[in-house]
């Protein structure tokens, strides 16, 4: 985007992504046993959210991950009082909504799913009524436009807009009301490259602000890059959440690729290293080998039984393979997977914070 | 009072908004330039003329009948086509010059006492065909483009939300009504000035229009709040359209077909054309003429009154019911 804060556009560090982790913070969002059930003559009864939990602590950038069709927009909704839950609890800022929302709406700045805006209304024309109706500055629809980068686009029609300046100017209306929380379902949607990476910065210097973001996402290696916790939703209950790396780790771990000079060995070599305690899965041309503490213990474990590594890898999991073996959406060659077809998981509470 | 600011302002930049309401303007001007072209100011010279003009029809009229009664005495004395005469001749008699009153050779004059009244109705009900659209389009076009859900977000009162914006909605409308209104009057004053009458404007008939032109305020407010409460309801402006298509059709042709073949008395009573008639004309006098029809010697046909009041209490239950079923589906439905 093209105007950059102060330190918009600039690298954020470990450091401050450290800070945010390391503090122990008050719940900004907190949401136990949320359900949904929508019925429909046609369609029958789906049960949308069948006891979602999720907690977003203060000042976090917070991925909010699962398939489509699993959750994450009714949550959204409920959320924001577009839906009426038939069950469960919601918290943000320690206030109960929907009852107390129309009291704290005022420090949440959200869009949720994809951008929709009056055509023939210029981006100028439909913040400026979005402050009016919110009692917010008229100064302030510049400034979000400017951050934004939409500046000089203004008064044009948003019929005229491509889907990347509609997400734009979808973020400007959520942030014109400097939110102290700010939930955004798809953000990066349509933008280009470089607004990705705009949208990234954006994102960070916000939470650096103490702005607390909430981000629906499926560009999972953008979550994993920006994002210092996760809630993963399938078939409408929590599967895992936590901070990103303990997410990452405590459902795949690291494994090693082990390839043979011989690869009609490696049914051999895998009963050796699973009778030595290993854990291994077998692959047409090498073994994935897990739970072992160093990588020589592998070489020496097959070379006494005269079997000789020819690569020796460590294998770093990362949230898109975390994320395709919790909600088991996994492509499958000669499979085509329905929209529906994910995990469903049997304990709602695995994966609590601090487990 | 900075969500109503907000509608009002979307309101009046609506595109639906503005091309309806030119829309609507274009129609009336039409319609005032139209009125006024075709009438004239009849002084004595048009008297005269008109006086001639009526004499000379009445002549060649004595003239024709007189020439028709000569060819029946022809062909009864021959004989020759004496079939298509009757047998007395002398029943073939000339008109009374009084058949021809000057009057009905003037030309087209606007009398504002005598006319004004169902000039004043149709501009009502341009007013709230205009209204009913733009009430429609101004929710349901916020529904269909995501607008509704947006503000919803940013104003988490849905009651308030869509009663605001319905106020929102009746202060433009009004303002256009009223101005218009105004307009009207003034504009048919100097036709009549100019291009016809303004005798026998007593201070009852300046209450009489003003009493009806409040009225066409009234029922233009009432098209914009259904077409408002319709396309709540559906989520959709086309909707809301399509549904006073459908009632039209329904409450005009289908009730008027389905009630003649059972021969139900005064039709027109349950047909809503005859309650908006009444609603700008006070009072409508239906009569049962198919009650004489068997009927020997003299039969008085039984009528029935339908007056202001009937349509009001029609007008308000059409309200209240699109209107309380918009606010109770608004607070019960999810926003998808």
């Amino acid at each position: 985007m093209a105007h950059r804060s102060a330190g918009v556009g600039r690298t954020v560090t470990g450091g401050n992504r450290a800070s945010r982790l390391g503090a122990n913070l008050a719940p900004v969002l907190e949401i136990q046993g949320l359900e949904k059930t929508y019925r429909s003559r046609r369609r029958g009864v789906r049960r949308a959210l069948d006891g979602f939990d999720m907690v977003v602590e203060e000042g976090q950038i917070h991925g909010f991950l699962g398939p489509n069709g699993s959750g994450k927009t009714t949550t959204l909704r409920t959320l924001l009082g577009l839906i009426k839950a038939d069950g469960g609890r919601m918290m943000i800022f320690g206030e109960e909504v929907p009852a107390a929302l129309p009291r704290v709406i005022r420090r949440i700045g959200a869009i949720v799913e994809s951008p929709q805006f009056f055509p023939h209304f210029s981006a100028y024309d439909t913040l400026s009524l979005l402050a009016d109706a919110g009692g917010v500055p008229q100064r302030r629809v510049m400034e979000v436009l400017e951050l934004v980068g939409l500046a000089q686009r203004a008064r044009d029609r948003v019929k005229s807009y491509s889907l990347g300046m509609k997400q734009r100017l979808a973020v400007a209306s959520a942030l014109l009301k400097e939110p102290k929380l700010l939930i955004l379902d798809e953000p990066a949607n349509g933008l280009d490259p470089g607004g990705i990476r705009e949208m990234r910065n954006l994102l960070r210097d916000l939470a650096d602000s103490g702005m607390t973001v909430v981000l629906s996402s499926h560009i999972l290696a953008e979550v994993q890059l920006i994002c210092d916790s996760v809630t993963i939703i399938s078939k409408g209950r929590r599967v895992t959440a936590g901070p990103v790396a303990e997410v990452v780790a405590r459902h795949s771990g690291t494994g090693l690729r082990v390839r043979l000079e011989a690869a009609a060995d490696l049914p051999l070599a895998a009963d050796v290293l699973t009778q030595a305690g290993a854990k291994v899965t077998v692959h047409s041309d090498h073994l994935m080998v897990d739970s072992v503490e160093k990588p020589a213990w592998v070489t020496r474990t097959l070379a006494a039984r005269n079997l000789y590594v020819s690569e020796l890898t460590p294998v770093t999991a990362d949230l898109e393979s975390v994320f395709l073996e919790l909600t088991e959406t996994m492509p499958v060659p000669g499979q085509h997977r329905q929209v529906d077809q994910s995990v469903v998981v049997g304990d709602a509470t695995a994966g609590r914070w601090g487990e | 009072m900075s969500l109503y600011k907000a509608e009002l302002r979307r309101l009046g930049k609506r595109r639906v908004t503005r091309l309806t309401t030119l829309l609507g303007l274009l129609v009336l001007l039409g319609i005032a330039v139209g009125t006024f072209f075709s009438n004239q100011k009849i002084g004595p010279e048009e008297i005269a003329a008109a006086a001639r003009e009526a004499e000379q029809a009445y002549q060649g009229t004595v003239d024709s009948i007189l020439e028709e009664r000569r060819r029946c005495e022809e062909a009864r004395r021959t004989g020759v086509d004496a079939e298509q005469y009757p047998q007395d001749c002398s029943a073939i008699a000339p008109p009374t010059r009084e058949s021809f009153p000057t009057e009905w050779y003037l030309p087209s004059t606007f009398e504002f006492r005598a006319e004004f009244e169902s000039v004043l109705a149709g501009w009502a009900l341009i007013l709230a065909l205009v209204a009913f659209v733009i009430g429609a389009s101004f929710v349901g076009a916020e529904w269909s483009s995501g607008g509704m859900s947006n503000l919803l977000v940013w104003r988490p009162q849905r009651i308030q939300v869509l009663l605001t914006k319905l106020g929102a909605l009746l202060t433009g409308l009004l303002g256009l009504t009223v101005l218009t209104g105004v307009a009207w009057f003034a504009a048919f004053w100097l036709i009549a000035t100019l291009r016809g009458s303004t005798a026998g404007m007593t201070s009852g008939a300046w209450q009489s229009f003003i009493l009806t032109g409040l009225r066409g305020v009234v029922l233009a407010l009432v098209a914009g709040v259904v077409g408002f409460a319709l396309a709540s309801l559906g989520r959709n402006t086309a909707l809301a359209l399509g549904a006073a298509v459908a009632a039209s059709i329904i409450g005009y042709v289908g009730v008027g077909v389905v009630l003649t073949i059972a021969e139900v008395q005064f039709v027109e009573a349950w047909q809503f054309t005859t309650y908006l008639d009444a609603w700008l004309q006070k009072k409508i006098t239906l009569v049962d003429w198919n009650y004489c029809a068997q009927a020997v010697g003299e039969c008085e046909p039984p009528e029935k009154d339908i007056v202001w009041q009937h349509s009001g209490v029609l007008l308000g239950a059409v309200v209240l019911i699109t209107l309380g079923a918009a606010l109770w589906f608004m607070r019960r439905r999810d926003v998808a």
